[in-house]
């Protein structure tokens, strides 16, 4: 385990070296604060709009800073050569993947962090009020939809000729998920065979990571997800991330560096 | 040679300029071009429809029927038929309109969404407060509808009922009347002589600056220009002219002036979905008139009925 931490350590100290993250914070504190500025008949207290515009300008920022760290993670490394010395450390290829894995996923949990510390304090500004353990929720649903979407990228990697290809593709199947994956059985009951069954099972089969966003109770102070399925949801997600992370494993072992 | 050339190019492009420059600022005033018109063009339109329904989705705080959800029942967006600026056209139940879940990962899902119906006005997500809520903090979450609102007055002008809508709202919920007279103001600006605008703003000096007057004249103007529209009256039309000529029966009979009121009513009548509910009430007036008559009764003039 040693091993796996220490290559995202490394992970993580390539992002905060990098300027992605720095500038899409400051990008969002920025839009966010002019949109903030601006006057609605003369009322200061007005929030819901405000967090709705910050928490979109978080998910596409946490969505870029994912998908952009992970997808040229091992593409840089077989392409500076670096994976040669690497591997000639007591190091396997799965803990290679591993410890990418978790740097990525560790690298924007820290963003994120940072991100939501903002809204917070964005929130409490108009609100007055701190809903402290939905924005906690949220972070943490968010955060393991990341995980998802890090292991699915890490795959791409793999699988993809280039890591902008990687990205494109993943952020179009990301998207297409949060917007029409939790519709896609009523679709489908719409549809002819063998329409019908393919859409249904691509409905069952992949990653509802709709369900983890909630933007929507956020911006509404909705009451509190029970802990139960918080907890269900969390772990779902966690093992679809483990299960794309062990196919990246499987393909690596196969895979040619040269 | 060529520096007379550049000469003759350098008077062109000045004479060029010289007339196309006054043409240029005649147009600008007589069609203000803001920010989004130039960037948007026509289309802007689309994008006002779009917010004005965002405003409503912030209404019932997220709880809304998407594009594969039964939406019968969100037909007419409810802050605009709470508002009396819309006739309703919603069917069904409006706190089903999911459905059953189909499958298990939906049941799932609906822990993760707002699911529940609830008005900005009642209180919102956090819980009902009680129906008609006039002012204070749980009424005035309502706020949060009028960024979108005042979006989609700036992308479409034209649209009236963004107009009617937000001061409504602003004036009732939110205590803000000025605000509202303001706003009304800008749509009359946009919209001259627009009836629905017109009514209502008289019903801000009718309710809440008591100058039944001025009120009377709005809603008078606003009969009028219904009347001089050549065009043919939608089902819209017709609501806007029932409210308007509803609000004149009662106003003239708050001041004792019944024939005038019953006047009011057999206009009413034309445009009522309830012809018959309007009938008797103008049988009750001149029941009333008669008795009066009879009776040699003058009953006195309501504090600003009267221009000061």
């Amino acid at each position: 385990m040693n091993v796996v931490f220490a290559v995202a350590g490394v992970v993580i100290k390539e992002m905060y070296r990098r300027k992605d993250f720095y500038v899409l914070l400051i990008l969002t504190v920025v839009i966010t604060l002019l949109m903030g500025s601006i006057n609605f008949f003369d009322d200061d207290k007005i929030a819901r709009y405000l967090k709705e515009v910050s928490l979109m300008l978080i998910w596409i920022s946490s969505l870029v800073i994912a998908i952009s760290t992970i997808a040229r993670q091992l593409p840089m490394e077989k392409e500076s050569r670096t994976i040669f010395p690497l591997l000639a450390k007591p190091i396997s290829r799965a803990q290679l993947v591993a410890g990418k894995f978790l740097g990525c996923w560790l690298a924007c949990g820290i963003a994120l962090v940072c991100f939501y510390v903002f809204f917070g304090c964005l929130s409490y500004s108009r609100e007055r009020h701190w809903f402290l353990l939905n924005y906690f929720q949220a972070a943490t649903l968010h955060w393991a939809m990341l995980a998802v979407i890090i292991g699915m990228a890490l795959l791409g990697s793999l699988v993809f000729a280039a890591p902008s290809s990687n990205g494109t593709i993943c952020f179009v199947f990301v998207v297409g998920i949060l917007f029409i994956g939790g519709h896609l059985h009523h679709v489908a009951l719409a549809m002819t065979e063998p329409g019908r069954a393919i859409t249904t099972a691509i409905y069952f089969l992949i990653p509802h990571l709709e369900i983890l966003d909630v933007q929507e109770r956020v911006i509404h102070d909705w009451p509190l997800i029970d802990w139960l399925s918080w907890m269900i949801a969390i772990l779902c997600a966690l093992a679809y991330a483990a299960v794309f992370v062990f196919f990246t494993c499987l393909l690596f072992r196969r895979k040619a560096l040269s | 040679m060529p520096y007379l050339l550049m000469l003759l190019l350098l008077l062109l492009a000045f004479s060029v300029a010289a007339w196309v420059e006054p043409r240029y600022q005649a147009r600008q005033e007589a069609h203000p071009a803001n920010m989004m018109s130039f960037l948007l063009g026509d289309s802007r339109r689309l994008f006002a429809n779009h917010f004005f329904v965002k405003a409503d989705v912030y209404f019932h705080s997220g709880f809304y029927p998407t594009i594969f959800d039964n939406q019968q029942s969100f037909q007419t967006p409810h802050m605009a038929e709470d508002a009396g600026a819309l006739k309703g056209h919603n069917e069904g139940d409006e706190t089903t309109f999911m459905g059953p879940p189909l499958d298990f990962i939906e049941a799932f899902s609906r822990h993760f969404t707002p699911s529940q119906h609830t008005h900005l006005d009642e209180g919102g997500a956090q819980g009902t407060n009680g129906p008609d809520l006039d002012l204070g903090e749980k009424g005035g979450e309502v706020r949060e509808i009028l960024p979108w609102l005042k979006i989609s007055a700036e992308l479409d002008p034209n649209r009236i009922e963004t107009y009617m809508v937000t001061a409504y709202w602003l004036r009732k919920r939110m205590g803000k009347v000025d605000e509202a007279e303001a706003f009304l103001r800008e749509g009359l600006r946009a919209n001259p002589y627009n009836p629905a605008i017109l009514y209502e703003l008289g019903r801000i000096y009718h309710e809440d600056r008591t100058n039944d007057a001025h009120a009377r004249n709005l809603w008078e103007l606003g009969v009028r220009k219904m009347d001089e529209q050549k065009t043919v009256k939608s089902e819209q039309d017709d609501f806007i002219m029932f409210q308007l000529t509803l609000s004149l029966a009662r106003l003239e009979e708050d001041h004792g002036n019944l024939p005038k009121a019953i006047e009011w009513l057999e206009r009413v009548k034309v445009v009522s979905p309830y012809p018959a509910v309007i009938e008797k009430q103008i049988e009750e007036d001149k029941q009333k008139l008669a008795d009066n008559q009879k009776s040699g009764a003058v009953t006195p003039d309501k504090p600003g009925s009267q221009p000061p």
